[in-house]
């Protein structure tokens, strides 16, 4: 049996060459690293700056009004916990179908889940009128709340992902507590062993971690589904048109999955290129990527189709009105023509047929997908808001179309550049390539699903 | 239901000791009994014995509800989820009679302490078909017997009392505004800004009255349970010049408008009187009455417009469709 990835690796002697390797990318940062760090920092900090501000003059200085009660905040919310809930999904069915040539991307997979559900939950709480009454959330929690729903799931589905990520890290740890020569901080050093848990690699010790790997894995996946479908039914509960859609629950499923494989996509490409990683970040992997993200472009197109099909069909008052919005290029036309075009035709065309797929244009169409779902979240919450059932006949704009503030951009931008200071610094912390679950790949005794790749 | 049942005990306690020597309690029962016979207040079928100033026991019907002795303080914190008893609020408004005055707005925001950006009731121009007159159409909170508003709530900040009335209490909203995403009708407000100053202090605050209003938390037209426990009109029923607007108890089977009082039942049979987006399933407690015979013109109530507002009128007098616009 051949393996794709295992040019280097496909021995165990040779694995520790592999960390050795792939070590001296966490050993002591340059001061570029640094200043990388810094600029980050300082753009989070921009983002804590508007947070005290907002919370110290109150929602007025947000584009928020009343009708549209909601705007970026929300559709920030709905774009990075289906990030999550995709990179969850991702890596955990990777794991149990022991799909072998996935191996070097599971952790990117479960940073993503971890990091942009550390970023993207308090999003939520940034539409707090008083977040300094939070804390009610538990007090006076309310179980028939869709708010409440999302309490419970998200704070569930994060301690599931940190432990998932934890579990599997832990023999990387181990390995890294018993390098020698890495060049690192006694407090690293230090960090390792505290982290590996004593972790020797004794047959007991490797079954029961395989078998928690193996456990989380199938806990995950399920609350992963359930965690944003609860989160659709925040709008899919609304009497709201435009909201009020019984195909919500797999519709956001699906289009989570779709915008997790493309941003994994993305970072596959800033590790290789950044990292050195041409010969665990293949050209396969891109390809086999981007058949996934072909068929999800399939069933995104699919959900879309027929949630816009059945309400255009039926011609009711309300939905006509919206989905004149979305057609009006002074309106909403625009962000639906570019949701449409680069969610489901240039996807089609750019990963579907074989000329045009590159390592580059995968990534550049899966960048576009990113940024096109997001704009498809904004079109989920915005334009609804601004069409409630008594037509608004207010004279002030505000109160009539939402338009984001400097407080609300500068939030998004910042929450943004936290993901890549937590992808950044946990890439210092350890490989970003799962050395130990690549030496895996020889002894995956007893697999669920075998992923043939005979004359790979 | 601990507390009921102390109240319960101190009432029957009151009770026996009344034949005894309750001269003292007599006096001090004598407002509401007055209060009572004037027709304010409803009996609950209990007779009590008290003692006259002639020295006679009489049995007389006890009044069903403490708060009807002056004054009546609106109850604070969570005394005030429970309502008043028996009573069943419903308002009416004739839409043949609102020519978009707007004194209802005015009057609410006074007594609310409002700012003028800040209509917890608004007069929409409606026009239900390219065919028909437009109509101006007075919205405020429906407090409708199936909320959606109070089913999303996350803390119970907005309830359903038992007597119709839906409430939003300031001290405990988040301002998560799901709230306001869910209602149908768009009745509740967000204070964005910080509110003006309320002579009321903070202490003082009850869900029944929304005063002093706060930050970041949503608020919307209550009913004025505080002034129906003084035997008031809500302002925006008192404010009218049109009478249009009716208030009372479904209970009682009446609404006034302040000059006259109607049998509520007999008033929505005979001038069908329909509720706005019925079909939602929200069971609203606001009934229209068609805007048939009317006494104005819709165009009177467009004179003392701005020229903005104007337009946006202008769109739906003209457009094909009232949604269109």
């Amino acid at each position: 049996m051949k393996v794709i990835i295992l040019k280097t690796t496909n021995a165990m002697e040779n694995s520790s060459d592999l960390m050795k390797k792939l070590a001296r990318n966490l050993e002591t940062p340059s001061r570029q690293w640094y200043m990388w760090v810094a600029i980050l920092s300082i753009i989070v900090l921009f983002g804590v700056y508007a947070l005290i501000r907002q919370i110290q003059e109150g929602q007025f200085i947000t584009g928020m009004r009343d009708n549209a009660v909601w705007g970026i905040y929300t559709a920030n919310f709905i774009f990075f916990m289906g990030l999550s809930y995709a990179g969850a999904l991702v890596s955990c069915s990777f794991q149990l179908l022991r799909i072998q040539w996935a191996k070097p991307l599971l952790r990117i997979a479960e940073l993503i889940t971890v990091s942009t559900l550390i970023v993207g939950a308090p999003y939520i709480l940034f539409c707090l009128g008083r977040l300094d009454r939070i804390h009610y959330l538990l007090m006076y929690g309310r179980i028939q709340s869709p708010i409440t729903w999302d309490v419970i799931a998200i704070s569930t589905d994060l301690i599931f992902c940190v432990a998932f990520l934890y579990f599997t890290h832990i023999r990387d740890f181990a390995k890294l507590r018993d390098l020698q020569g890495l060049k690192v901080s006694k407090w690293r050093k230090k960090l390792y062993t505290v982290l590996a848990l004593n972790y020797r690699g004794t047959p007991l010790q490797k079954k029961y971690l395989h078998q928690a790997h193996d456990i989380m894995a199938a806990i995950i996946i399920p609350t992963a589904v359930i965690a944003y479908s609860l989160l659709s039914w925040l709008f899919g509960m609304s009497l709201k048109p435009g909201w009020h859609s019984t195909i919500f629950g797999p519709y956001f499923v699906v289009t989570a999955a779709y915008s997790g494989v493309a941003l994994l996509i993305i970072i596959m490409w800033l590790y290789r290129k950044s990292r050195k990683l041409e010969d665990y970040i293949t050209n396969k992997h891109f390809n086999y990527m981007a058949f996934g993200l072909v068929l999800l472009t399939m069933a995104y197109g699919y959900f879309t189709f027929s949630e816009y099909i059945t309400d255009w069909y039926n011609q009711t008052t309300q939905m006509s009105t919206l989905l004149g919005k979305f057609t009006d290029i002074s309106q909403y036309g625009g962000l639906q023509l570019f949701h449409v075009i680069f969610t489901m035709f240039v996807p089609l065309i750019i990963l579907g047929l074989p000329w045009f797929r590159s390592i580059n244009s995968i990534t550049l169409v899966s960048l576009f997908i990113v940024v096109a779902l997001w704009v498809k979240r904004y079109l989920i919450v915005v334009p609804p808001l601004e069409t409630p059932f008594i037509p608004i006949q207010d004279v002030r704009p505000e109160y009539v179309y939402y338009s984001m503030s400097w407080v609300e951009m500068t939030l998004t931008i910042s929450g943004l550049a936290l993901i890549v200071l937590i992808f950044t610094i946990a890439s210092k912390i350890a490989p970003i390539i799962p050395v130990a679950e690549l030496e895996d790949v020889e002894d995956a005794s007893k697999p669920i699903i075998r992923f043939s790749t005979k004359g790979a | 239901m601990d507390k009921n049942d102390k109240k319960n005990n101190r009432r029957n306690f009151l009770k026996n000791g009344l034949t005894v020597g309750g001269s003292m309690l007599a006096m001090g029962m004598g407002p509401a009994i007055a209060k009572d016979s004037a027709g304010e207040g409803k009996s609950s079928g209990e007779k009590i014995k008290v003692l006259t100033t002639e020295g006679k026991v009489i049995e007389v019907d006890k009044p069903e509800d403490d708060c009807k002795i002056d004054p009546c303080e609106p109850p604070k914190g969570n005394a005030a989820r429970q309502g008043i008893p028996g009573r069943s609020f419903v308002m009416v408004i004739d839409l043949a009679r609102c020519k978009n005055a707007r004194k209802c707005i005015e009057g609410c925001q006074k007594g609310h302490n409002l700012s003028p950006d800040q209509e917890w009731l608004n007069v929409y121009l409606m026009k239900d078909n390219p065919e028909s007159e437009p109509y101006w159409f007075p919205r405020q909170c429906f407090h409708c017997d199936i909320p959606p508003c109070v089913k999303v709530c996350p803390v119970g900040a907005t309830y359903k009392r038992q007597d119709n009335i839906v409430l939003v209490d300031s001290n405990r909203c988040i301002g998560c505004k799901f709230c306001m995403t869910a209602c149908p009708y768009s009745v509740r407000i967000f204070n964005w800004k910080k509110p003006p100053e309320s002579d009321v202090a903070k202490e003082d605050y009850s869900p029944e009255s929304s005063v002093p209003a706060q930050i970041g938390v949503v608020s919307k037209c209550d009913f004025c349970p505080d002034r129906s426990r003084e035997g008031k009109l809500p302002y925006c029923a008192s404010g009218c010049p049109m009478g249009a607007i009716y208030f009372g108890d479904k209970n009682e089977d009446a609404v006034s408008n302040g000059t006259e009082t109607l049998r509520f039942r007999q008033l929505i049979k005979d001038r069908v009187g329909y509720r706005y987006l019925d079909e939602l399933g929200t069971e609203p407690n606001v009934y229209y009455l068609p805007p048939v015979e009317r006494m104005f013109d819709y165009k009177s109530g467009l004179n003392d417009l701005s020229e903005e507002k104007k337009e946006v009128y202008k769109n739906i007098i003209e457009g094909d469709h009232p949604q269109n616009n």
